[in-house]
């Protein structure tokens, strides 16, 4: 297991660099020049001259580029344009509450996606089959504001049951809880639709399987046979899917977090849009990008977990 | 002197397939029994019914397919009229199974203990720890190498005829007084197929099991079979010993089916049957070889009745050709 | 072999057809694409005309979605969004389509260096999420048409190279493509006359659900603020109106979130349909 996990990092680091490289280009190679986006094309040679000195966008490309990669190697993002904090204080004071969203949203995608997806192969064309599918449509067609904004309408202005300004920034757990449930089923609403679709059509496969006539054959009943012997075969699609759209989660979080005015990466995301902030933002990159490769190698570790067959050791 | 009832009894079994709001017989009409230590052999080629007939008795037909009439007795009990729940507690009890294919009838993500154990704890309301000590016995009843060490393995890590006896173990865990297996050694190869069929053969002596074995391997059937049953579009075409079987075969398939068979001291010449099984839709009325048969006469389109030939009562065959 | 695939792809068409879900999909995006075309004589009141009397009035038979904070017609903008929202869809799908099958088809075809290469940037780019890259990307250029087509093309490129190219990986262990080289015709011909249409129908279905996404991705941007400056009317951009007005305005927020809602179920249907019909082993 150790070994995997030093060997699948191992594997990952050109693809960190190659993450690293594409944010340095990307922000620097783009037409435009940063010092005018940053300060609008009013401002004065001087300033702008100042400013490059500040970016160190005035050394040669290939030592800006060294100089990047050697920070981001010692952990340091650089300094925020707009307030001069380190980014990487900026980014870990609100990470917590992007990771507590993410993990609630994966939690209300498995408990309500899982069943309603076992169910639904179960009874193929029956009431819970017909009532998955226009679920999981519902689901992978409302974009995260509509429906984070339709949520909030019901929930908090008409029934009133949560807050309508977010106090996910509290000590009290009961209340940050209460403003953590709506956000989470915002979230959670596109995985709730990835994971019935791809836990129904998994069992819908398992369940034709040798081995489940097999299962059946001891004499086993209905609810071992689909959760003992039919559903771990179905894990390793389900990993799949949560960590494919695992980029679309954030991109969704960073919407649900602008809707229910949490704080969170994606807030940090737009203040860095909306001032400018050209460090903050490439800062921000090189956080998400890396977010998901760590996702990706923890899918991969997840796989050594639910089958046997993958080694991990 | 009270004969003990056999293991397994099946009375005018016949079971159907709705295809497009219509009923297809797959198994027509059929009534064996097997006593213990038996073993009757169910032969034909694929499409023939032979795999529906095991899985009705084990009551494990596909949704679109059930029984619609027959008796099928187990220990005496009648697994037809019986309730789902009765069904279940026979299943892995007193019938076990072994299928075509090792290499998918074991689950791949548990191990390979817990799977032979498991119908120990359902039946015989065994704790986990004891059902996994009496898989390391089955284990090493089917002969599988360092049994102890291989309970936690899963199933990837068997090789096909491992596995087999693996399955094996799982289908006899409750010590059942019926086997059904099907095609057990198909996907075998053929020095492994031996040593499955000895092994199977030598647990049913110590065992007193009933073994209806489905084939199409006409010498799988010479060297285990005490009866023999060939099936033809859902319908038993002949019932025989054994050895009557070989040295008379009497219905015209039958014969084709041993002229299909490759011999050792033969001139070598494989005599495939022309044509193919017609699909369900399109099955002849009357005798379904009909379409296929050399001796065809026009009375074929009435369904001939099981007749016993050249005096034997054990040795019957449904062909108005062949009936004296 | 283009006998078969004609074949094949009539029995496709023919179990579209038979797809309630796919041909209401269909009705209601051509509503849409209808309502956008039509916008400059459908629409009830000039769409940036402002009107201080009537600031956010509820909807009444006159403004038949009401008005907004400058007391601007919602229902006209929602029209004229149309129009901004489509466009913006269509074209970045396609560009997006387009460049990515080409890049795909190639590294597929001829592998080695070129395909490592392609599949090491396909690995890269994914690596950002999509909604942050084309923010980025928008962002840096600048909000305009041309730029919000070209950001969420970037963003739709590397899912079509993986799908081409694994597609023309598959066709490649065919005989077929070296019976065609056999014949000596050349690599472009054999790649774009023979291999393409052969995985038209997997490129087709992927497109019908990526245009779902762009018009997402569209309107998502709008809505962070980040689309065609205003007044032009986008139906993100409405949301944000009434999601800034939410307590004195509801209907603002409303009806261009059922409108983006209409577009998203209509093309998900089209897009499940066609991938249910072309793949009749999916369980669906």
């Amino acid at each position: 297991m150790f070994r995997f996990v030093i060997k699948r990092l191992l594997v990952a680091i050109p693809t960190l660099w190659a993450v690293l490289t594409t944010v340095f280009v990307l922000i620097r190679v783009v037409p435009g020049d940063p010092t005018i986006i940053i300060l609008g094309d009013q401002a004065s040679e001087a300033a702008r001259e100042a400013l490059r000195e500040k970016l160190g966008l005035a050394k040669p490309i290939l030592s800006q580029y060294f100089d990047f990669l050697w920070q981001v190697l010692h952990g340091d993002l650089g300094r925020s344009l707009a307030t001069n904090r380190p980014i990487v204080d900026d980014v870990l004071s609100v990470l917590p509450f992007t990771i507590e969203l993410t993990l609630a949203s994966l939690l209300v995608g498995a408990v309500i996606g899982i069943p309603l997806g076992v169910l639904a192969a179960e009874r193929r064309d029956g009431f819970a089959d017909w009532f998955a599918r226009i679920f999981s449509l519902a689901g992978v067609s409302f974009p995260a504001f509509v429906s984070g904004i339709l949520l909030l309408m019901v929930f908090s202005v008409e029934l009133r049951w949560f807050p309508v300004i977010s106090t996910a920034n509290t000590a009290d757990p009961i209340e940050r809880l209460r403003a953590l449930v709506l956000p989470a089923i915002n979230l959670g609403l596109l995985m709730v639709a990835y994971v019935t679709r791809v836990t129904r059509s998994g069992m819908l496969k398992a369940l034709g399987e040798d081995y489940v006539r097999t299962a059946r054959s001891k004499g086993l009943g209905r609810r071992l046979v689909v959760w003992r012997h039919a559903f771990p075969n179905v894990l390793v699609p389900i990993v799949t899917v949560v960590g494919l759209y695992l980029g679309v989660l954030i991109g969704n979080a960073v919407l649900t977090e602008i809707v229910f005015n949490r704080p969170g990466i994606g807030k940090l995301i737009v203040t860095a849009l909306n001032q400018r902030d050209y460090t903050l933002l490439q800062g921000l990159m090189v956080i998400t990008a890396f977010a998901i490769v760590l996702a990706n190698i923890l899918t991969d570790l997840t796989y050594g977990l639910v089958d046997p067959r993958v080694k991990t050791s | 002197m009270t004969a003990t009832p056999p293991p397994l009894v099946v009375e005018g079994l016949t079971t159907s397939i709705r295809l497009d709001g219509r009923l297809h017989h797959v198994v027509r009409d059929i009534s064996f029994e097997i006593r213990a230590e038996e073993t009757l052999a169910l032969v034909g080629e694929s499409g023939c019914g032979k795999s529906m007939t095991a899985l009705s008795v084990t009551g494990l037909l596909p949704p679109i397919a059930s029984v619609t009439s027959g008796r099928i007795l187990v220990e005496g009990v009648d697994m037809v009229a019986a309730s789902e729940k009765t069904r279940e507690d026979l299943r892995g009890d007193r019938i076990g199974m072994i299928f075509q294919e090792p290499m998918t009838s074991l689950n791949p993500v548990l191990p390979i203990g817990f799977q032979v154990g498991e119908a120990l704890m359902r039946h015989h309301g065994l704790s986990k720890k004891a059902a996994r000590e009496r898989a390391r016995e089955l284990l090493e009843l089917v002969r599988v190498p360092a049994a102890a060490e291989r309970l936690d393995a899963y199933p990837h890590q068997f090789s096909g005829g491992m596995r087999q006896r693996v399955m094996i173990a799982l289908a006899l865990a409750c010590r059942p007084s019926v086997l059904i297996a099907d095609e057990p050694t198909t996907a075998l190869d053929v020095t492994i197929q031996a040593q499955v069929l000895a092994l199977v053969a030598d647990l049913q002596k110590r065992e007193g099991l009933a073994v209806l074995l489905i084939t199409h391997n006409l010498g799988v059937v010479a060297s285990v079979a005490d009866r023999v049953m060939v099936m033809y579009g859902g319908d038993v075409v002949e019932s025989a010993p054994v050895k009557a079987f070989f040295d008379r075969p009497t219905h015209p398939y039958s014969q084709a089916l041993l002229a299909a068979m490759p011999r050792i001291e033969g001139d070598g010449q494989l005599k495939p049957i022309p044509g193919q099984v017609p699909p369900l839709t399109e099955m002849p009325s009357g005798c379904r070889f009909q379409s296929r048969c050399p001796l065809r006469q026009e009375i074929c389109d009435r369904l001939p009745e099981m007749t016993p030939v050249g005096g034997d009562p054990e040795h019957k065959v449904r062909c108005w050709a062949r009936s004296e | 072999m283009s006998a078969s695939s004609s074949a094949r792809r009539n029995t496709v068409a023919s179990r579209a057809l038979r797809s309630p879900g796919l041909a209401f999909g269909f009705v209601v995006v051509v509503v849409m694409i209808v309502a956008a075309l039509i916008a400059p004589w459908a629409s009830p009141f000039d769409p940036d005309a402002q009107d201080v009397m009537l600031v956010l009035s509820p909807p009444d038979t006159t403004h038949l979605f009401g008005t907004d904070a400058f007391g601007r017609d919602v229902f006209s903008r929602i029209l004229w969004g149309a129009r901004i929202s489509l466009t913006v869809g269509f074209l970045a799908t396609a560009v997006g389509v387009v460049i990515g099958t080409v890049i795909g088809v190639v590294a597929g075809y001829y592998g080695g260096v070129i395909d490592r290469l392609v599949v090491a940037a396909t690995d890269v780019l994914l690596s950002f999420p999509q909604l942050i890259m084309g923010l980025l990307l928008v962002a840096v250029l600048g909000a305009s048409l041309t730029n919000l087509v070209i950001a969420i093309a970037v963003t739709a490129v590397p899912a079509f190279v993986r799908l081409a190219r694994g597609s023309t990986l598959a066709m490649r262990e065919r005989d077929f493509v070296d019976a065609c080289r056999s014949l000596g015709y050349s690599d472009l011909r054999i790649m774009f006359l023979h291999v393409l249409p052969n995985i038209l129908d997997e490129l087709v279905v992927m497109a019908s659900l990526w245009l779902a996404a762009a018009i997402r991705t569209e309107s998502t941007l709008a809505f962070i603020g980040l689309s065609v400056p205003p007044p032009t009317a986008t139906w993100g951009g409405i949301v944000r109106e009434g999601f800034d007005n939410l307590l004195d305005g509801p209907w603002l927020a409303v009806f261009p979130s059922l409108a983006i809602l209409a577009v998203m179920i209509g093309l998900n249907l089209i897009g499940d349909g066609l991938r249910d019909a072309s793949d009749p082993r999916a369980p669906q």
